[in-house]
């Protein structure tokens, strides 16, 4: 007989879950023979698991509610993002108000934001959603980021650095192409041993094709946001002013000397 | 994204049912499973192809059902409505029977509860648990193990209880 492997609580809870190879199964099954008391705390678990899965088991029976049927939402997606009743209004408006007092609304119905200060939202946003994604925040990792690069300068039709924040105790995670309201943006990634993350924006500017750097802030993400050479850059975090600023310079600085 | 409904379909009952075990709530459940879908949806692009959608859902729903109970925690103490979720069991013994493991259930931690149903109700590996709760492998086990003392410590404690009260009395 082979000399086993100390049975661990581990293996036990695998055996309730039935995760154990025939191997150590045998020797699990072995030594709750020789182990009475173990053996019925382990059978009082196991039939545990088993009501708990007869409990909740006739919800998955259930047929689903109109709300969760996948067809729909699929072809509510396809629909229109953007409600049509807020320009439908608009235009109402417009047509009651006449010529003279029309162009007031001029600024509300075309693009409301452009410049550094859409950038710098886009930013907040990318932070919002991608930021917070603790399983998968980047789509390319820093292993790759000759990739990334290519992949991002390919779209954005600019070639686009990445500056290197580990002197500032920030590493490089890696990033993703992300949508905006102006076409697609590079979105890049830090983080620091606290796991605090930052989020680097860049794309192609038509408004403020180089504008210095301007802090911004939406809710608890502070940024600092510049354009330079037709490309822009925002960097946002969830980190006080004093310690974005100075960031930001380096990217600036090296995204000067780079390209 | 014609993938999508045979990758997805299947998985949506699955998900109700994490979902209303957590929440006890079927209105507030089945709310989270179209959140999470619709996410699911728009960032369909963005899923590792060789990486598990079964997986990449439950992570998607669990971490919105965290977010959910904290806002309910924050307004107030949480009213549980556990009968209202129990499906009718064939007869009354089996009815108290669930009645008393959903109270036992409830007396858990939410970090020991998900585990627990995670692993024990909706098959998912450790190695996937660990995933979808962004915690170690190794944190899994020890959860779960404690999950189930603590949950047969409530069964027991619940009914045995009882009874031993009952007979003192006689």
């Amino acid at each position: 007989m082979t000399v086993d492997r100390p049975i661990t609580e581990d293996d036990l809870q695998a055996h309730i879950d039935g995760a154990l190879d025939p191997k150590r199964e045998a020797a699990v099954e072995r030594y709750l023979a020789e182990h009475p008391d173990v053996a019925r705390r382990i059978e009082t678990q196991a039939g545990q698991r088993a009501a708990l899965r007869a409990a909740f088991a006739p919800i998955a029976e259930e047929p689903l509610p109109p709300s969760l049927n996948l067809d729909r939402l699929i072809a509510a997606r396809r629909r229109p993002a953007v409600p049509t009743w807020r320009a439908a209004a608009a235009a109402v408006i417009l047509l009651a108000a006449g010529g003279t007092s029309g162009w007031l609304l001029r600024d509300t119905l075309a693009t409301p934001e452009s410049g550094v200060t859409a950038l710098a939202r886009e930013a907040a946003d990318s932070y919002a959603v991608f930021a917070v994604d603790r399983s998968r925040p980047v789509e390319i990792r820093a292993e790759a980021t000759d990739q990334l690069v290519r992949w991002i300068s390919n779209r954005l039709n600019r070639s686009i650095a990445v500056p290197d924040l580990s002197a500032s105790g920030y590493r490089f995670m890696g990033g993703r192409l992300v949508p905006t309201p102006h076409g697609p943006a590079g979105m890049l990634m830090y983080d620091d041993d606290r796991g605090t993350r930052l989020v680097m924006l860049v794309r192609p500017m038509e408004a403020e094709q180089d504008a210095p750097m301007a802090p911004s802030r939406n809710g608890d993400i502070a940024g600092y946001t510049w354009a330079q050479g037709g490309l822009g850059y925002s960097l946002v975090g969830p980190a006080a002013p004093d310690v974005l600023h100075p960031l930001a310079d380096a990217a600036r600085r090296q995204i000067s000397g780079a390209i | 994204m014609d993938d999508i409904g045979i990758l997805v379909g299947p998985l949506i009952p699955p998900l109700r049912r994490y979902a209303r075990a957590l929440l006890r709530d079927r209105a507030a459940a089945d709310d989270l499973v179209q959140d999470c879908l619709e996410r699911a949806l728009s960032r369909w692009h963005q899923r590792r192809a060789e990486g598990s959608t079964r997986t990449w859902l439950f992570t998607i729903l669990h971490n919105l059902a965290l977010n959910r109970m904290r806002t309910i925690a924050r307004r107030g103490p949480h009213v549980a409505v556990e009968d209202a979720m129990l499906v009718g069991p064939a007869n009354q013994e089996d009815a108290l029977r669930h009645r008393d493991l959903l109270r036992a259930l409830e007396t858990l931690t939410e970090e020991h509860r998900s585990v627990l149903l995670l692993v024990s109700v909706e098959d998912l590996s450790y190695a996937e648990t660990a995933k979808v709760l962004d915690i170690p492998v190794g944190t899994v086990m020890s959860r779960v193990s404690r999950a189930r003392e603590r949950l047969a410590a409530a069964l027991d404690g619940q009914p045995a209880m009882r009874e031993s009260h009952l007979r003192r009395v006689k």
